[in-house]
């Protein structure tokens, strides 16, 4: 296809209109108010239900609250989870949920932020928090483990604490009284 | 023409009846062998439904075990031709039989059969029913499926999820029984999941004979024990595991180690003895998690032993044979086999011996009998033996012995040339060793005697005691790394398939011995493995008429001919 390249006209021709027509848009946004964000000073205010990165939480006892069922690993559509579950060996820390990862990985270079890993957990473990920018000197950094997620979830206020409430049923039971073994409390490993 | 399961010891000639299940008419035996006994009993409705092609869902019945009844899952409603005052069925207008509707349903698993019946699975009442019970199951039951180990492979899940109720209407607190009961060395116990169906206490009293589980408590505080101050240790216990429809038993090797649905299953077979279990490989990302028995009821039924199932860790030891050695120096394959095939090219007839392992597939075995009859070497493999039982574990504890004889590459016993061929090596009169797959140190061959070689190629898979004097050190594969067949001390030529990727520089031993073959013998061998097995059928005499594709999965049994 061959595009005519129309000649000028003389108005045109003068320039000087067109720089005056310019001049004007500029003066008019001199005085209006700006919009421009002082990014990374200023910060964006994020608003309600963003989905930024996901991170994993803990209850209000301090028990990671992930018990590996690895069904955000299964999930993923770009494959940034990595869990190790724990393995056989008995871990008293855990109490009667007996189970949760020993590691925990998110790629956040290869995480979408979809929302399917919150959307699937079965024990409100990990949430997508407000977290937009991340950043990293290079591509290990930005490999997050089980700690590190952990501390930038933060704690979850569950209202419905499944475990501890099945622990507080098992106790109150005549028969079958639980060895006793404490729920929660795994900050100290 | 896939040989399926051998025939069962000479049924006679059964009368067959006519049966409807869901409208559709049938003909079923009016009786099938018991699986314990072999003795004909009654068909049940479960069976003639399966006949039908209908899934009746069940808990406790299971084909290859005695029935008990108690799950109450395959409730179904049924009818039965009408008699008239001369005792002769009534029939309608049309000839069919008047049919008269039971009032009350049946249990599937353990309700024979008989002539005219018609089955209903699919009623209204029978889903009411199905809806029922399961939701009693379900009122002790811990909802823990995120740190349930058959979570995926669950019946009750599945049930839940095809014939149960969405909402649970149980206010009360449930019974919280106890979650973590060492059964045994093997078996770790959650009494919470259980759903008492009993399937596990028949297996082992009834199968292995060892009764060591039973139910103890009452009501809804009824749990399974074994007896007191028995630990359930037998050598089939990881068994139960399978077939518990739950996530009440749980293997203590497998327990919390990987989401069963990330795990790729391939037919393998047990490696571990004579007998050749059929297997299901479990791995995810190059590493092997567990085996699991695959139905083949010529050779395994659906068992196997945990000896056998627990024997897959070496596959991904630290210290497998990673790479090609050459004089100790790491080299190339494209190395190794063209200097090996320089050096075994000018050796006469008879200054050459060839060590074959009953580990190995018939597929290598067959390359290693060719470069044995083409350079005139004298052979022979080694015998493992060790204790078997009456059930599935064989004393000849080699996958391949069968093969290795059939080959003709053993002596009789296998084992029996090895002195001969060290003496000879001593005297000076082998001066060429080719050791594949074992340790010949162990054998009568000492490190004095191995140094007196001009050629020394050992591979294998582990380290071996002969690797520090051998001049080229080629790693192999384990049998989840490759594809092949065995034949089992019975004469059954099973393949198994690849699961995994070999570590390092390890490749097939078919692959690199067939390399030696064209640049020693100077013809093409085989392109694939297909090809290799097919041309293997033709020249050995045992294995003719046989080919690859007829072994199916299930295999085919050859005349042993020793």
């Amino acid at each position: 296809m061959i595009v005519q390249r129309k000649n000028l006209s003389f108005w045109e021709r003068l320039y000087l209109p067109a720089i005056w027509g310019g001049f004007k848009v500029t003066v008019r946004h001199f005085f209006k108010k700006k919009v421009t964000m002082q990014y990374p000073e200023e910060r964006w205010v994020v608003p309600e239900g963003y989905r930024g990165a996901p991170y994993l939480v803990r209850d209000q006892e301090g028990r990671t609250k992930c018990v590996s069922c690895q069904l955000c690993e299964f999930v993923c559509p770009p494959r940034a989870i990595k869990i190790t579950p724990p393995g056989p060996a008995v871990d008293p820390g855990t109490g009667n949920v007996e189970k949760r990862p020993r590691e925990f990985e998110i790629n956040m270079l290869r995480c979408i932020f979809c929302g399917f890993c919150q959307e699937v957990c079965p024990e409100e473990a990990i949430f997508l928090m407000r977290d937009y920018s991340l950043t990293g000197a290079n591509r290990k950094e930005m490999i997050y483990d089980k700690e590190k997620l952990l501390a930038l979830g933060g704690v979850h206020q569950d209202r419905i604490q499944k475990w501890k409430r099945k622990q507080r049923e098992a106790e109150a039971q005549e028969v079958f009284k639980p060895a006793g073994q404490p729920v929660g409390h795994d900050a100290h490993r | 023409m896939t040989q399926k399961a051998e025939p069962l010891p000479a049924p006679a000639a059964v009368e067959t009846i006519a049966v409807q299940v869901d409208g559709r008419k049938i003909l079923v035996p009016r009786t099938m062998p018991d699986p314990l006994t072999a003795r004909p009993v009654a068909t049940t409705m479960i069976q003639a439904c399966e006949a039908a092609g209908v899934t009746v869902p069940h808990y406790c019945y299971h084909p290859k075990l005695p029935v008990a009844g108690n799950c109450r899952m395959c409730l179904v409603e049924y009818g039965t031709p009408a008699l008239g005052p001369d005792r002769k069925p009534l029939r309608n207008a049309d000839g069919s039989f008047v049919i008269h509707k039971s009032p009350r349903p049946a249990i599937a698993c353990a309700t024979p059969v008989s002539p005219g019946m018609e089955i209903y699975t699919n009623t209204p009442a029978v889903k009411a029913m199905r809806e029922g019970v399961l939701e009693f199951l379900l009122i002790n039951h811990p909802l823990d499926c995120p740190i349930c180990d058959q979570a995926g492979e669950c019946k009750l899940q599945e049930y839940s999820v095809e014939y149960g109720q969405f909402a649970s209407r149980f206010v009360e607190a449930k019974v919280h029984k106890p979650k973590q009961v060492d059964l045994g060395p093997r078996i770790m116990l959650d009494d919470e999941r259980c759903i008492l169906c009993t399937r596990c206490i028949r297996f082992t009293r009834d199968l292995v004979h060892d009764d060591a589980l039973g139910i103890v408590n009452r009501g809804s505080y009824s749990t399974i024990a074994a007896y007191p101050g028995t630990r359930f240790d037998n050598n089939y216990t990881l068994n139960t595991v399978d077939i518990c429809p739950v996530g009440a038993l749980t293997s203590k090797d497998f327990r919390f180690q990987m989401r069963v649905w990330f795990l790729k299953e391939t037919k393998s077979i047990c490696t571990s003895c004579g007998t050749g279990c059929n297997i299901l490989t479990g791995s995810r990302e190059n590493r092997i998690y567990r085996y699991t028995p695959r139905d083949n009821d010529a050779v395994n039924g659906s068992w196997m032993c945990d000896a056998g199932r627990l024997n897959y860790k070496w596959v991904g030891r630290e210290d497998r044979l990673t790479e090609v050695k050459i004089r100790g120096q790491r080299g190339t394959w494209v190395q190794a086999i063209q200097e090996i095939a320089t050096r075994l090219k000018p050796a006469t007839p008879g200054r050459l011996a060839i060590v074959a392992s009953a580990r190995q597939t018939n597929e290598e075995l067959y390359l290693i009998r060719k470069l044995a009859q083409f350079l005139g070497a004298a052979t022979d493999s080694v015998l493992r033996a060790g204790e078997g039982d009456r059930l599935l574990v064989n004393a000849d504890k080699n996958p391949n012995s069968a093969g290795v004889r059939l080959m003709g590459l053993a002596g009789n016993p296998p084992g029996s040339n090895l002195a001969t061929i060290a003496e000879r090596v001593r005297a000076g009169e082998i001066t060429s060793l080719i050791v594949i797959g074992e340790d010949v140190t162990q054998q009568g061959f000492g490190l004095e005697t191995l140094r007196r070689l001009e050629l020394l190629v050992v591979s294998d898979i582990l380290p071996n005691g002969a690797n520090e004097m051998a001049h080229f050190v080629l790693p192999g594969c384990a049998h989840a790394e490759k594809r092949g067949s065995f034949t089992n001390v019975k004469g059954r030529v099973q393949r198994f398939m690849k699961a995994i990727e070999p570590p390092g520089d390890a490749r097939p031993e078919a692959e690199f011995l067939g390399e030696l073959w064209e640049r020693l013998i100077g013809e093409a061998a085989p392109a694939s493995l297909e090809q290799l097995f097919n041309q293997l059928a033709r020249d050995v005499a045992a294995f003719n008429g046989v080919t690859w594709a007829a072994l199916g999965d299930a295999g085919v049994t050859v005349p042993l001919s020793f």
